[in-house]
């Protein structure tokens, strides 16, 4: 449990007076910014791999610690809608509101999928602005480095030659990564799967995988017992690969579904501290696209 | 003669002749071989410039697709931003949500007040059967680039006729740095831990009794508060509020001076990953003048309220399971005349609540709640007399919620505010709809 521990770095101790102080509304994002800003931030997670980022509470430490940000990341499109308007409007912190260069919503700089043709509750908690789980298509994360970069530089323009040199590096190897990611995924294409909730769409869109069903009925609507045994009668002619879901994910019903059609259950890591080795982005695609060749072999 | 020396010339000289040439030959074949050499030298570092060349113009052509597709994609995603948002009047409407409340009850003994409590406002345990609760509806959204506002009104059909409440109307900062935040207008008070969230979010179908008996289910201040986060890595929280409401506990004040202020604190944190908990401590001070419907109670009225909430889920992640322990203490002292006569009375009140999602969609919790009046001998025969007894109640729920947005709950309260005990049941849903809700802890 001590790595779990580990996850949860929730008021780390300033590295300097100077510091940037960044509070990132999930681990994706404290990762990026590591990458860009280096030693010249201090970065407060809101969110680990284990929780569901839509359904946290704007709790105490959270508050406390958005008071002294200089800037928010977050992924926006609504993922964060039950808590972080909340706790922007409690923080006493103007710079981090809406409008202003210490407030980053990471979706506004990528094409969002899923868009709903039908913006209605009946369709479940759907996100009017597309599907929010953005970052787990690495051209994605391209795009918001550069942009979160600028950002960067207008905040804390003193160290503008800095965050430019580690973006400039950042992207030269991420290209790199994603041309290793595209040659070793080749074989993933087509392969069918099963998913908890639309977590890894646009891993998926990326990859060519095809996610043939998600256990919810809707987004965000928990599956019912009749609801899951119609799933597994429509799937049992042509059972998917594996079932796949993120480490927040409710196991039960991704359990009982690969038990019945006898075909493997897996947690993905979904974000960096999902699992135990992946520590930084690069791990996290390196890992994933690992354990979706194993179910290959 | 001169044919054969002739011939035999031409032998020697045929003889010779290979002999002549072969020093030639052997140079030209050998600068020949130089050349051919030289030739595939260069020809090999001509093809391999050229195979670089075409190495890096492929990757130049695939550095250049990605853009090309990524400049696709932007100009797909601005078609489509510009194309989605509506460019009417409307874009600028503030977030709108409303929710609907109803419920069936079954209660033998209906109660309106408390024993030995002044009436607070509308409490109790309404009417057996069916009835709609009140209709929430609520407007917010930013004001400008420094100001919040929100409004909040419930409808409620009292017999017969539809009553409109002004539940909440207040702006507030959003501009103002370090910690500081300042609200005005009609809001909930932040004294309590519950009295600040909205009656939809509660955890059972009633309030506790202390806040029925205390606060009339809900304080809300008409004024101005002003609150302070500290830069700390706890949360630390102070504040105050000025109310110049005439509405309970301050009643009948209304004057150019607050009737009822509020001083208040609140800590907060993480335990690990899977705990959080806050604690509160506030003082409400109000100068009543006579409140109370046939005897009136005139003087101070002095109240300590202390609340502490733990939650816990696992790894902080509550989607699907998690639990969560409640309890706040009342107290209050109120110094004055009551129906003419001197009176020096103190009241007390607590409830304790827990709540356990053990599953997805559902919950169960269970609820102890409790008040206490000492309001001294001089007033056996009035409206305050000593009830000589506590006032309690015990209850258990169970909930329901197939999403965020909707709740169907079965309460059962075994109730013992009177002197005799009532079994009850409720039915109630509550549903939500517009605007997404905020998760408050």
């Amino acid at each position: 449990m001590k790595s779990i521990a580990a996850l949860f770095p929730l008021l780390l101790i300033p590295l300097s007076a100077s510091a940037v102080e960044i509070f990132a509304c999930e681990p994706e994002w404290a990762a990026l910014v590591q990458e860009l800003a280096g030693d010249k931030a201090t970065i407060t997670v809101a969110t680990s791999a284990f929780q569901d980022p839509h359904r946290l509470q704007a709790k105490p430490s959270l508050i406390a610690a958005i008071r002294s940000a200089d800037m928010v990341i977050c992924t926006g499109a609504d993922l964060e809608i039950g808590w972080l308007p909340l706790l922007l409007r409690r923080a006493g912190n103007p710079g981090i509101q809406p409008g202003n260069p210490g407030n980053f919503m990471a979706a506004d700089y990528v094409r969002k999928l899923e868009i709903p043709k039908l913006v209605d509750r009946s369709q479940g908690d759907i996100h009017p602005q597309g599907n929010p789980h953005i970052h787990l298509d690495p051209r994605n994360i391209r795009r918001i480095s550069i942009a979160l970069a600028r950002r960067l530089i207008d905040l804390d323009p003193a160290n503008a030659a800095y965050y430019e040199t580690r973006q400039a590096d950042f992207q030269s190897r991420w290209n790199e990564a994603i041309d290793a990611w595209e040659q070793r995924a080749e074989a993933l294409a087509g392969l069918r799967l099963v998913s908890n909730h639309r977590s890894f769409s646009y891993f998926a869109a990326w990859l060519d995988i095809d996610i043939v069903a998600t256990l919810e009925p809707k987004p965000g609507i928990p599956a019912s017992g009749a609801q899951l045994a119609a799933l597994l009668e429509q799937l049992s002619p042509n059972p998917p690969v594996a079932v796949i879901r993120t480490p927040y994910a409710n196991e039960k019903p991704s359990r009982w579904l690969s038990a019945r059609l006898e075909i493997p259950e897996l947690t993905l890591p979904y974000t960096v501290n999902g699992a135990n080795n992946v520590t930084d982005l690069y791990a996290l695609f390196d890992e994933s696209i690992t354990m979706l060749q194993e179910l290959l072999q | 003669m001169k044919i054969k020396s002739v011939v035999a010339l031409l032998i020697i000289a045929g003889a010779y002749a290979p002999a002549l040439y072969a020093d030639d030959l052997a140079a030209e074949v050998d600068a020949l071989r130089a050349l051919l050499f030289e030739t595939r030298q260069n020809y090999e570092k001509r093809i391999s410039d050229l195979e670089a060349r075409l190495a890096r113009t492929e990757q130049i052509a695939s550095s250049a697709r990605r853009d090309a597709s990524e400049a696709f994609e932007i100009a797909e995603q601005t078609a489509i931003d510009q194309t989605s948002g509506a460019a009417a009047a409307n874009t600028f409407n503030p977030s709108a949500g409303a929710v609907l409340f109803g419920r069936y009850a079954n209660v033998d003994q209906t109660w309106e007040e408390i024993p030995g409590f002044l009436p607070a406002g509308e409490i109790g345990t309404g009417e057996s059967g069916f009835s709609l609760g009140e209709a929430e509806i609520n407007l917010k959204a930013n004001v400008d680039d420094r100001f919040f506002g929100n409004l909040t009104f419930a409808l409620a059909d009292e017999s017969g006729e539809v009553e409109v409440e002004l539940e909440e109307a207040w702006v507030q900062s959003t501009g103002l740095p370090a910690g500081l935040g300042a609200t005005g207008g009609r809001f909930f008070s932040a004294a309590g831990y519950l009295n600040q969230s909205h009656r939809h979010t509660d955890d059972f179908a009633d309030r506790p009794l202390p806040y029925q008996a205390f606060f009339g289910g809900q304080y809300r201040v008409d004024g101005v508060q002003v609150r302070w986060i500290a830069p700390t890595p706890l949360l630390l929280e102070l504040g105050g509020e000025l109310n110049w409401g005439g509405g309970f506990p301050a009643t009948g004040n209304a004057e150019s001076s607050p009737g009822a202020h509020t001083l208040f604190a609140k800590i907060g944190g993480d335990v690990g990953a899977s705990n959080s908990w806050q604690a509160g401590l506030a003082w409400l001070s109000a100068d009543v003048i006579e409140s109370g419907d046939t005897a009136t109670f005139s003087g101070d009225s002095d109240m300590t309220i202390f609340d502490v909430v733990w939650k816990w889920a696992p790894n902080g992640n509550s989607a699907s399971r998690n639990f969560k322990i409640q309890g706040e203490y009342f107290r209050r002292d109120e110094t004055g005349i009551f129906d003419g006569i001197a009176y020096d009375g103190e009241q007390t009140g607590w409830y304790l609540q827990s709540v356990w999602q053990f599953a997805p969609r559902w919950r169960v919790g269970v609820r102890h709640d409790a008040v206490n009046a000492d309001n001294g001998p001089l007033l056996a025969g009035t409206e305050l007399e000593d009830p000589g007894r506590r006032s309690s109640r015990d209850s258990l729920m169970l909930d329901w919620s197939p999403s965020e947005f909707s709740r169907l709950r079965l309460q059962y309260t075994n109730d013992q505010v009177l002197s005799a005990t009532d079994q009850q049941w409720f039915l109630q849903y509550i549903m939500s709809i517009g605007a997404h809700g905020a998760h408050a802890f």
